[in-house]
């Protein structure tokens, strides 16, 4: 199955994580598969992903759905995950 | 039979004001709430609390409590399960203290008797010996050098070396560089701003009936906002599997996020087990306030600069809140909606997330983001007073719109700003004029909203009725719009669908009643519901008709041919096939089960009138009007009493609710006669107007409204206050003390 290179935003915070990258490519169909596989780059992502984090994609927010798919022109951000009163 | 995907006009039950189908239960007391419950042979429980801001618990003697007539069962906290972690240790350490009492107000032990004056009475003859420990109840103090550590090791990866351990959790966003955009600025504003912690105040306390047996199994009525969130907790929090539990929702008089969390619910399933007995658990008033979960309180520097012309060059918040004894406080919430309104090349917001000595915060409609527009929009409406520039003009001329980027990074879909800012600007109240003494202020605010696991099942009656079971608990009028989304869908009448609070038992998970998600995910479930008995209606009609399912559309209510060529038949009424439906294949239900993800986000803009008297610091709310993007309003009337409810719920928190600690850590005002929120003689009529900008994630356009209408009042009413006292609120509540002392400073120079 192709996998398209996906340009992944991450906030600020969790640069750090990443070796001070803004944006870290993945390839990823999916939501799911584009988690893990920054965490597979970047292990220090894993407790943020585990606890839980909404994607934005093209400007919509995905609060839960792994199997969203993803492509190389999409604009995706990472996002702490939504929730309400 | 295929669907349109969208539809944004031509609604014949959508749009209206039909009456509520629960208004007779409510009005004529026959509605039961969660103290409403009981079953035979039920004890009553009691939790005995900390009466210290923190305490080491060194020992629990209930031998005297435990010999007292009418005394079944004591618990502590050895009788939960042992090995949880993350949350749900979270969840637990706040149900029943561990080894600490972090909190005043902190459960310590709980006990069950035959009535509730012997629970009482038992409980005082409980005695707990502690080891009294310095305390923190201030968000700064709480990060100072030398604060007490509420709980070594309890912040995440994200803080960065060498905050204080109370300090828990960390985050930061934006982009551009801020240092150039202020550089750019023709006047920069940089200010301080506070919050104090305010609480849901919903009417109805906490309330909860439980039965666990020694097999295992269990049933739970409660007042909840989410009956599968119980489920789930407690199921972990006692160590049984979550399909032995079965929680029924019960009517629920207000959550507005309070009721998001579980508190008492396990407490009494321990109690139950215990003594073998139903145990029901009410909190009073005072434990409301002492230990369910009030809003964070804050302390934020934001500052923004703007050109002559009103273009903001740049603009950076740093949002500090506690969130009480546990993580969790809202802080990057608060982050990320504080410049949300706004399309700024240049943007940083840091939140963070500080442990204290209170208790565990809780949601409380759109949680974090009204304190955040309280800070930003004063600055910006200084900037405006500075610059003489015009409010609305300058807040439209920096509007975050479709394709603009968002201050937290990813790019707008369709939204609404512009259109309420619109909506604003022409309406008469921002050009009526003001009396002496009176200041207007405005505010835009945001929301992300929500969707979230869903699952809804629609039954025919053998009438042609409809039975809706829906899992999200109705807390702003959801059963009225859920039944008007069917009767569109079905072609029906309104009174022809009734709609039911499923229990745990009877649907697949359902989300928390959070998020603004109710109308938007509940109704698109129903509306798909809906579509899949329509469905098997055509499939029915077509066995009849002997011709193929796709020959066959469905209109008013009726089975119809799709065409000439599909052959000459009479309409089939739903009526008809559902009474031949035992003969034709059998029930036809309707289901749905999926995680919507298309929540579409929301704006609003608020203008406020207000008049302070010099002479003792009253304040007065005289004008008000609410601008809100509802997506599409289902349902105008509770649409209209979700943005009244947030105004209303805004004027109390901007005008008079605090916590108020003692030095001894603990809680001086725990009741409604001295934490004072508005009643009706405080507020004036709140106008509301309804714009309708269509969510393209939802079938008729739908965004959530039930949260931000409390985004924009605080900043709008200090901004209005400000204006009429002529010196700048940095603090809320702005109580009259707090406007005396201004006013004295500012006479002071």
């Amino acid at each position: 199955m192709y996998k398209p290179l996906v340009k992944v935003h991450l906030w600020s915070g969790l640069r750090s994580l990443a070796d001070g990258a803004e944006a870290v490519e993945v390839r990823a169909a999916t939501i799911g598969q584009m988690l893990d596989a920054l965490v597979a780059a970047h292990p220090g992502l894993a407790d943020a992903v585990e606890a839980g984090v909404s994607v934005s994609v093209d400007g919509k927010i995905y609060a839960q759905n792994l199997t969203e798919p993803v492509a190389e022109d999409s604009e995706v951000y990472l996002l702490q995950r939504i929730k309400g009163g | 039979m295929a669907f349109d995907e969208t539809k944004t006009e031509g609604f014949k039950v959508v749009g209206t004001r039909p009456n509520r189908p629960d208004g007779i239960d409510k009005v004529t007391g026959r509605a039961r709430f969660g103290a409403d419950a009981t079953a035979p042979g039920m004890l009553h429980g009691v939790i005995v609390r900390s009466p210290h801001a923190h305490a080491r618990i060194l020992k629990i003697d209930t031998s005297e409590a435990e010999a007292m007539k009418g005394v079944h069962a004591v618990v502590t906290r050895a009788d939960f399960a042992t090995g949880l972690t993350g949350e749900n240790w979270n969840i637990l350490e706040n149900v029943m203290a561990g080894e600490t009492a972090l909190y005043d107000g902190h459960a310590v032990v709980a006990i069950a008797a035959t009535s509730s004056l012997a629970a009482r009475d038992a409980a005082k003859a409980i005695v707990v010996d502690y080891e009294v420990l310095p305390h923190v109840t201030d968000v700064d103090k709480a990060m100072a050098e030398g604060a007490p550590v509420i709980r070594e090791g309890a912040a995440d990866k994200s803080v960065p070396a060498g905050l204080h351990p109370n300090v828990v959790r960390y985050h930061e966003s934006g982009h551009g560089d801020v240092e150039t955009g202020f550089a750019e600025a023709d006047l920069v504003i940089e200010d301080s701003f506070r919050t104090e912690a305010t609480h849901q105040g919903y009417i109805e306390p906490h309330a909860c009936l439980a039965q666990l047996g020694n097999d295992g199994r269990g049933e739970i009525w409660c007042c909840t906002q989410g009956h599968w969130n119980v489920q789930k907790v407690c199921a972990a929090l006692l160590g049984i599997e979550t399909s032995k539990l079965r929680v029924t929702a019960s009517e629920i008089g207000g959550g507005f996020g309070g009721k998001t969390a579980v508190f008492i619910e396990p407490v009494a399933l321990a109690l139950s087990l215990k003594a073998n007995r139903p145990v029901k658990i009410v909190m009073t008033r005072s434990e409301c306030f002492r230990a369910t979960g009030p809003t964070s309180s804050t302390s934020m520097d934001v500052k923004i600069g703007m050109k002559k012309d009103g273009t903001i060059t740049a603009a950076k918040g740093v949002f500090r809140l506690q969130g009480g004894a546990f993580p969790g406080a809202p802080m990057e919430f608060t982050a990320m909606c504080a410049f949300a309104p706004y399309n700024l090349a240049n943007v940083s917001q840091i939140g963070f997330d500080v442990m204290s000595n209170r208790p565990k915060q809780a949601a409380y409609r759109a949680p974090g983001s009204p304190m955040a527009a309280f800070a930003v929009e004063s600055v910006i409406d200084e900037l405006c007073e500075q610059l003489g520039l015009d409010r609305i003009e300058t807040r439209l001329k920096n509007a975050s719109k479709e394709g603009t980027k968002a201050s937290f990074g990813p790019t707008w879909d369709r939204i609404g700003l512009v259109e309420c800012l619109e909506a604003a600007k022409a309406h008469p109240h921002y050009t009526a004029p003001l009396k002496p003494g009176q200041g207007r202020g405005i505010s835009c605010g945001f929301w992300f909203n929500h969707g979230g696991e869903t699952a809804v099942q629609m039954a025919l009656s053998e009438d042609g009725t409809v039975q809706l079971s829906v899992g999200t608990p109705d807390i702003g009028g959801s059963r009225a719009s859920m039944a008007q989304m069917a009767a569109e869908e079905l072609g029906i009448p309104y009174e022809n669908v009734r709609t039911t609070i499923a229990d745990t038992a009877t649907l697949g998970y359902n989300e928390i009643s959070h998020g603004s998600r109710v109308t938007y995910a509940s109704g698109l479930a129903t509306i798909e519901a809906a579509r899949d008995t329509i469905r098997k209606l055509c499939k029915r009609a077509a066995a009849k008709w002997g011709i193929d399912e796709e020959a066959v559309s469905w209109v008013d209510g009726c089975a119809v041919p799709s065409g000439p060529n599909a052959g000459d038949f009479d309409p089939l009424p739903i009526a008809r096939i559902a009474k031949s439906m035992g003969r034709t294949g059998g029930p036809i239900v309707g289901h749905y089960e999926a995680t919507p993800e298309g929540a579409g986000v929301s704006f609003a803009t608020h203008i406020v009138d207000a008049e302070v008297d010099p002479e003792t610091g009253s304040t007065r709310v005289v004008r008000y009007t609410v601008v809100q993007d509802a997506g599409k309003a289902i349902h105008p009337t509770y649409v209209e009493g979700q943005y009244q409810g947030g105004a209303a719920q805004g004027i109390g928190w901007a005008l008079n609710e605090e916590y108020i600690y003692g030095a001894d850590g603990r809680l001086q005002n725990a009741g409604f006669l001295d934490y004072r929120i508005p009643v009706a003689s405080d507020l004036p009529m709140i106008d509301t107007v309804i714009v309708e900008v269509p969510n393209p994630g939802h079938p008729y356009g739908v965004r959530g409204v039930g949260e931000t209408s409390i985004c924009p009042p605080l900043a709008a009413i200090a901004n209005a206050v400000s204006a009429a006292a002529g010196v700048r609120l940095h603090e809320l509540p702005m109580s009259p003390p707090r406007i005396l002392a201004a006013l004295e400073k500012q006479a002071a120079g």
